[in-house]
């Protein structure tokens, strides 16, 4: 079981979470050029090592987080919240 | 190298077995190839050995970094079938069975090819309707197709749970009796002795670690035994296939790589004759017996991304509630061992067999949960490719330009996330 320490709620059993997916990717405005868009939905980089990708902790407080994992070892090393607000918050309390 | 026959099972069984010699040589890497596939796995071998067979190319080298088949042809489920109707899935699926129907004697070697039929359970009269149009497109495109009533299933297998207040009551099956079962290693120790024997150099211990390009052409790649030049490369390697894609210099792919386990039980009086399938809402689970009587599982993939040949925890217990509630009676039968390969999903749950950016490479990759029934047909349609610089007419659509023209080929209706692609 991979652990993950859910900044609002503390390390849990991954089965907690739901998995997002590439945590990488931004996308491209409404109206930018189908190219953009195609990358965004389509192309992927495909990490062996450390990537940045997203969890919904449902069973748990239910926000999305960014997590740093390793695809080889599983490795954890950052978790925040995936919303810049919410992570200002944590900040702030801490 | 001498045919395997009844006379020589029994001549060898007259003189203590000790006339088998190896079946294939282990030849040095040369200066160059005419062709360099790489990846030793089901693909990677059945390609050599058609490019060979059907297209009389003799310089071939197959490169595997490990061992044969220590890849996921040896770490599947064995589980052959042709029940796909997307166009270009459809005519790709069906030729592979084809292939797999005279694969033992085309190679000479007892594949152990099983076509015990392939069971679907259905849950609802809905999943019925749903079933009957996938499986008629079947029937009119030159395949065989069954739906099964509760009470013919009933009839053929009779110890699954068919309570009515069953969480999902059994109310039917699809099914198709060509499909079944084969003997992964069988397939990989086959097509290397049947290549061999055509003269394609395997090379063990062999990974290859950079492309050198000049001017959108590859000229060499370097191994781990040296460099060797190539005229065309074609890359076979599943779940790796982004990391030699990068060092080709060629960015990115509509691919992730993910794990799927497979688990076997203990080995128990023959119980179970087909392959038996369950999936409600997106949930996964099969199972077979196999010839030494274990329980033969799979599920669903672990969820998230990896590169590990092992898989997690809460996939055995989604795996073990799924046996049991479909056939109470394995309650007290354990699991032996569970493993776990590196699988390239791709965007829309089908493959690529196409050309690349670089005009002598070639892509065979995107197999999912899938690709060893499509040995056969993988390797047919690839040498094909290679051979003669265009694809075949059925396969024309899976390349990597189809996301760019909207022609996505998607089995499951799941859209762009790979891990919904079972
Ligand atoms: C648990 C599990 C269950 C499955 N069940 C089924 C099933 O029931 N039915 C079905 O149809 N399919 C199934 N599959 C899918 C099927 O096994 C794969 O799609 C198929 O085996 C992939 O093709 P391959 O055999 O060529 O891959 P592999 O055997 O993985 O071959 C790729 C080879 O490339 C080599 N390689 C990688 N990088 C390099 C390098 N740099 N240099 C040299 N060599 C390299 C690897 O070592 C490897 O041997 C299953 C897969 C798994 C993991
Ligand atoms: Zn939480």
């Amino acid at each position: 079981m991979i652990r993950i320490p859910c900044p609002f709620c503390g390390e849990r059993d991954h089965s907690e979470f739901h998995y997002g997916g590439d945590g990488s990717i931004t996308y491209p405005a409404l109206d930018a050029p189908t190219e953009d868009w195609l990358n965004a939905v389509y192309q992927r980089k495909n990490i062996r090592g450390v990537q940045i990708e997203t969890w919904h902790h449902v069973n748990g407080c239910r926000m999305w987080l960014l997590v740093e994992r390793d695809t080889i070892t599983h490795e954890i090393h950052l978790v925040r919240a995936a919303h810049d607000g919410v992570d200002g918050v944590l900040k702030g309390r801490t | 190298m001498t045919r395997f026959s009844a006379w020589s099972v029994f001549w060898n069984g007259l003189t203590n077995q000790m006339g088998w010699k190896p079946q294939w040589r282990t030849p040095e890497l040369k200066a160059d190839y005419d062709v360099v596939i790489v990846g030793g796995g089901l693909h990677g071998l059945a390609t050599a050995y058609y490019l060979a067979k059907n297209h009389g190319i003799s310089k071939i080298a197959v490169l595997e970094k490990g061992w044969l088949g220590g890849g996921n042809a040896g770490r599947n489920t064995t589980i052959v079938r042709s029940n796909y109707v997307m166009p270009g899935n459809r005519e790709f699926y069906e030729r592979s069975l084809k292939l797999w129907e005279n694969l033992s004697f085309d190679l000479n070697y007892n594949v152990m090819f099983s076509q015990r039929g392939h069971v679907t359970l259905l849950h609802s009269p809905e999943a019925i309707d749903a079933a009957a149009r996938r499986y008629n497109t079947m029937r009119l495109t030159g395949s065989d197709a069954e739906i099964w009533s509760l009470e013919e299933l009933k009839r053929n297998i009779p110890h699954l749970n068919y309570a009515a207040d069953a969480r999902f009551p059994i109310f039917g099956a699809a099914v198709q009796r060509r499909a079944g079962t084969a003997r992964h290693d069988a397939v990989v120790w086959g097509y290397a002795r049947a290549a061999d024997k055509r003269g394609v150099e395997i090379i063990q211990n062999c990974e290859v670690l950079g492309v050198t390009r000049e001017n959108g052409h590859i000229t060499r790649l370097e191994t781990s035994r040296g460099n060797v030049g190539v005229k065309k490369v074609g890359f076979a390697v599943a779940g790796n296939t982004s990391l030699l894609w990068e060092m080709a210099g060629l960015g990115t792919l509509p691919i992730e790589s993910h794990i799927l386990q497979a688990f076997v039980t203990e080995p128990v009086k023959p119980l179970l004759d087909q392959v038996l399938v369950f999936g409600v809402g997106g949930a996964n689970f099969y199972m077979s017996q196999s010839d030494k009587g274990g329980l033969v599982f799979g599920g669903d993939i672990d969820w998230y991304k990896s590169y590990a040949q092992r898989g997690n925890l809460p996939i055995v217990q989604d795996v073990a509630e799924c046996a049991l509630s479909i056939m109470p009676c394995l309650g007290r039968v354990r699991l032996l061992r569970h493993w776990g390969g590196v699988v390239d999903m791709s965007m829309d749950g089908s493959h690529f067999i196409c050309k690349t950016p670089l005009d002598n490479l070639y892509l065979n990759a995107g197999w999912n949960y899938g690709g060893f029934k499509a040995s056969p047909g993988s390797g047919w349609y690839f040498s094909d490719l290679i051979a003669n610089d265009r694809p075949h007419s059925d396969i024309v659509n899976h390349d990597l330009k189809r996301f760019e023209r909207g022609h996505t080929i998607d089995e499951r209706g799941a859209g762009p996330d790979p891990k919904l692609h079972g």
